[in-house]
């Protein structure tokens, strides 16, 4: 028998096809596209507040207290000036126009839900990285993160704020420190499997040292679920913080924040619903686009995570 | 009814595969027949489609998959779109599947005895006494010890070769005329795989049912076939006796992949007897401790007292089943464990003016400039390389830790890339563009990049299918000869072992049963275990191809 041609004929040749990248599976997600739209559209919002029919938020009139949306009123400015003014959103009992609150507040959640991820994520992947790494570090890290687990975030959150002053600052840290632990503990999961895997073996035994272990190997495989991690902590960062001010332990309550604008309308709600009617609105939707987008995204770059459900 | 007639006649069956795939077809125009008391082994390589029909005849396919053309003809009742009450009524009774992996075919919280008991309450009127004998009587026909205990016990409690066994029970229990096997004994060891396959052999032919097995493995077919259907891509492109394809098979894949089959016959090759020792491996031992803090201790022996050398230009094979050690004794050696005791003497330095050196014990700092003196290739393509990282980057990274320059890192690549017979383009690509084979490659080159004088392959060719096993075989072969290597082989195959080495150590529970040159433990095996193991391999004494 003549020796046939194996490479010709060997059927792995035939099965190998090229997949779509993850950036294209992302790009081609519905969801993704739904909640990235939505949230390019708050992000430009947010940027472009002053030009968007809107006066400076903290400008009031008694002249014009509880105004239904709609219409027409007068307001003054710092300089003493008195401008007619026409309160889309209606006013509340200090005669501040809504529409200005809610839009510059999409500034503050924005910048909170961001900063907030990143904050909680850099923090957590480096705690989880050292837990994962390192035996000796893994047991006390946990330990306290278990600790910090178990007390209710918005506990925390109101703790550190009321010892601190309410800024921009305080409020995003108050927020991320009990988020740390998720992401730790996700980290060092992912630390721990991927550090099995045969590849990681070989650059052991390539002499790799380890520091370049984690950086090359490890971190760039855990980036898809932390990216995921990432948008659900965002969204729930905006919606804590609304808490807070809502609460009134967040940003002080010139500050227009959806949060600040609902406390504001709170004691009138039966009378002048608009005023928890339209910042609520625009918290909801911006938190249902971050959490469309993280699912998204779930389903396209973590699909083990999406079988789960 | 006429008995002659086939118990399943599979008749120009077309099922589509979802667009966007590499082919549009799962399985086009196949058409085969099982009659009664046969047994028609399926074969194909990974991606052939045998699955896929095994599921289309039990009308298990995703809704994905559906069935295009072509008729499924169970005792001649077309089954190809009946409704799922009556194949409800069918499985089971008619026709039963046995799956690859028992443990997850087996509900974990449910016992074995209510798991074939089910199977009575769904399809009979028995009252439970009735039904409580014929699971006993069952239990007790697959060969299974004490069925008393047997029943009552969850599936976790059972070995493998017994979770498989309730699974033939449970498959067999209302004697259906068609049986379904998929790759049943695939994830057993080679001695239960063995005792299974005996077992399905009797089985069949006391019941006479027709017998539809899936399997990759031309040894099993060898035991078992009356028949075989060769699928490639989803076309069948022999069917034939078993002698007929396997010894005179017609079709040029076919004879590629019979070409391609591991003898057991040991090949000749110079032998220098003199060569410098490479790897002196004294003692070596891996204990594993669970210390706890209620309730025993344990401790595992994974290796115990372990003996060899290894000379330049020479292979060592270990072989032996799942959980003997011999993957442990591997990364002992490559030091990605940390031995409990013995020494490994890197030596053979003689001609490069270098000590031999115990790495057995030495601190990572102390082994860093060893490291590339050892190299290891994985068993499992698809892990071993970063799916982030591009060739060049997995292949530069081990020479340039060590100080070499990017651009005379790369040269060496490209000079490897052509020893493992792939591209330059290769270079630019990431894992997830090439087949397993092509990764295996890389793998082995990516170790070759280290120039090491010992290379570990850890069940290197045990996840490629048999025509590429066979030919990173004998890459491995030429690497061994032209860089006049010493290789550590670990695998489970015999056949795979007969092929590469001149030593081979049988391991057993942790300990090296015997150890010798291949031609004498393969020609006059001492141990008792040995003896079992080659007994045991599939197809020993079929000439493939032939």
């Amino acid at each position: 028998m003549s020796a046939p041609d194996f490479e010709a004929l060997s059927v792995e040749s035939a099965t190998v096809h090229e997949q779509p990248s993850a950036w294209v599976r992302v790009r081609r997600n519905a969801s993704v596209r739904i909640g990235g739209v939505a949230m390019l559209l708050l992000l430009l919002i947010a940027l472009l507040a002053p030009w968007l029919g809107t006066v400076d938020p903290s400008l009031f009139d008694p002249a014009s207290r509880d105004l239904l949306p709609g219409k027409l009123g007068e307001i003054t400015t710092l300089e003493g000036e008195t401008l007619q003014h026409r309160f889309l959103m209606g006013s509340d009992s200090f005669g501040r126009d809504i529409y200005s609150r809610v839009i510059y507040g999409t500034q503050v959640s924005l910048i909170v839900g961001l900063c907030t991820a990143v904050v909680s994520l850099a923090v957590g992947i480096v705690l989880g990285l050292l837990a994962g790494f390192f035996r000796r570090l893994d047991g006390p890290l946990m330990r306290l993160m278990d600790g910090l687990m178990a007390i209710p975030a918005i506990l925390i959150a109101i703790a550190l704020v009321a010892m601190w002053k309410g800024t921009l600052l305080t409020v995003v840290v108050a927020i991320a420190i009990p988020e740390i632990p998720r992401v730790t503990r996700l980290v060092r999961s992912l630390v721990l499997s991927i550090r099995e895997e045969p590849y990681v073996e070989a650059a052991i035994s390539l002499g790799t040292p380890t520091w370049k272990i984690m950086g090359r190997h490890i971190l760039p495989n855990c980036v898809a679920p932390l990216v995921v991690q990432g948008t659900f902590i965002c969204a729930s960062g905006i919606l804590t913080e609304a808490i807070l001010s809502f609460l009134g332990v967040g940003l002080p309550p010139d500050i227009p924040t959806w949060g600040n604008v609902m406390a504001e309308g709170r004691a009138q709600f039966n009378e002048y619903p608009h005023n928890i009617f339209f910042p609520g609105i625009f918290l909801a939707v911006t938190v249902l686009a971050v959490n469309i987008l993280g699912d998204g995204l779930r389903d396209t770059l973590d699909p083990k995570m999406a079988k789960r459900g | 009814m006429n008995t002659d007639a086939p118990i399943l006649q599979v008749e120009d069956l077309t099922i589509a595969l979802p667009s966007g795939g590499d082919r549009a077809t799962a399985v086009r125009n196949v058409s085969f027949s099982v009659g009664r008391g046969e047994i028609l082994c399926l074969v194909g390589e990974s991606g052939s489609g045998k699955s896929v029909i095994a599921q289309g005849v039990m009308g298990l396919l995703p809704k994905s998959l559906p069935v295009q053309s072509g008729r499924i003809l169970l005792q001649g009742e077309d089954i190809t779109h009946a409704p799922l009450s009556r194949l409800r009524e069918l499985r089971a009774t008619r026709m039963s599947m046995i799956f690859q992996e028992p443990m997850t075919a087996l509900n974990p919280v449910m016992t074995c005895g209510d798991q074939i008991d089910e199977v009575l309450r769904q399809h009979t009127r028995l009252s439970p006494a009735e039904r409580r004998d014929k699971v006993l009587a069952i239990v007790r026909e697959v060969l299974l010890p004490d069925p008393e205990r047997m029943v009552a016990s969850y599936p976790h409690q059972l070995s493998g070769g017994q979770r498989q066994r309730i699974m033939i029970a449970m498959a067999l229990v209302l004697d259906p005329v068609l049986l379904i096997a998929d790759e049943p004994t695939t994830a057993l060891d080679v001695t239960t795989q063995a005792q299974i396959l005996k077992l399905v052999l009797d089985l069949q032919h006391r019941h006479g049912a027709g017998v539809l097995f899936i399997t990759h493995d031309f040894g099993v077919v060898a035991e078992v076939a009356h028949r075989v259907a060769v699928l490639r891509l989803g076309d069948l492109v022999e069917v034939g006796s078993k002698h007929d394809v396997l010894q005179r098979p017609q079709h040029d894949y076919t004879r590629m992949l019979m070409a391609a089959v591991p003898t057991l016959h040991l090949k000749q090759r110079p032998n220098d007897p003199d060569a410098p020792v490479v790897l002196q491996v004294r003692g070596l031992a891996k204990t594993y401790e669970d210390k706890r803090w209620f309730g025993p201790h344990r401790t595992v022996h994974a290796a115990q007292d372990v003996n060899f050398e290894i000379r330049r230009g020479q292979t060592l094979g270990i072989v032996g089943e799942s959980g003997s050690g011999k993957s442990t004794v591997a990364r002992c050696i490559v030091r990605l464990v940390d031995p409990s005791a013995g020494s490994v003497q890197l030596g053979g330095g003689a001609a490069k003016g270098l000590p031999a050196q115990d790495i057995a014990m030495m601190s990572a700092s102390q082994l860093r400039p060893l490291r590339r003196r050892v190299q290891i290739v994985f068993q499992d393509p698809y892990r071993s390389l970063n799916p982030r990282r591009n060739v060049a980057d997995a292949m530069v990274e081990g020479p340039m830790n060590y100080g070499l320059g990017r651009a005379e890192a790369l040269q060496r690549a490209r000079q490897l890339l052509a020893m493992v017979r792939l591209p330059e383009s290769a270079l630019e690509r990431y894992p997830h563009q090439f087949s397993g084979g092509q990764r295996q490659r890389i793998c082995i080159a990516r170790a070759l990049m280290m120039e090491p004088e010992l290379l570990v392959a850890d069940e290197a060719v045990s996840a490629l299918d048999v025509s590429v096993q066979a030919q990173v075989l004998d890459l491995f072969e030429e690497i061994r000869s032209r860089l006049n290597l010493a290789m550590l082989f670990i695998t489970h195959d015999l056949r795979v072992a007969s092929q590469v080495c001149d030593q081979l150590a049988v391991m057993s529970k942790g300990q090296v049963v015997e150890y010798g040159p291949a031609h004498q433990v393969f020609g006059s095996p001492q141990h008792a275990y040995t003896r079992a193991l080659f007994a045991a391999a599939p197809g020993r004494d079929f000439a493939f191809g032939q």
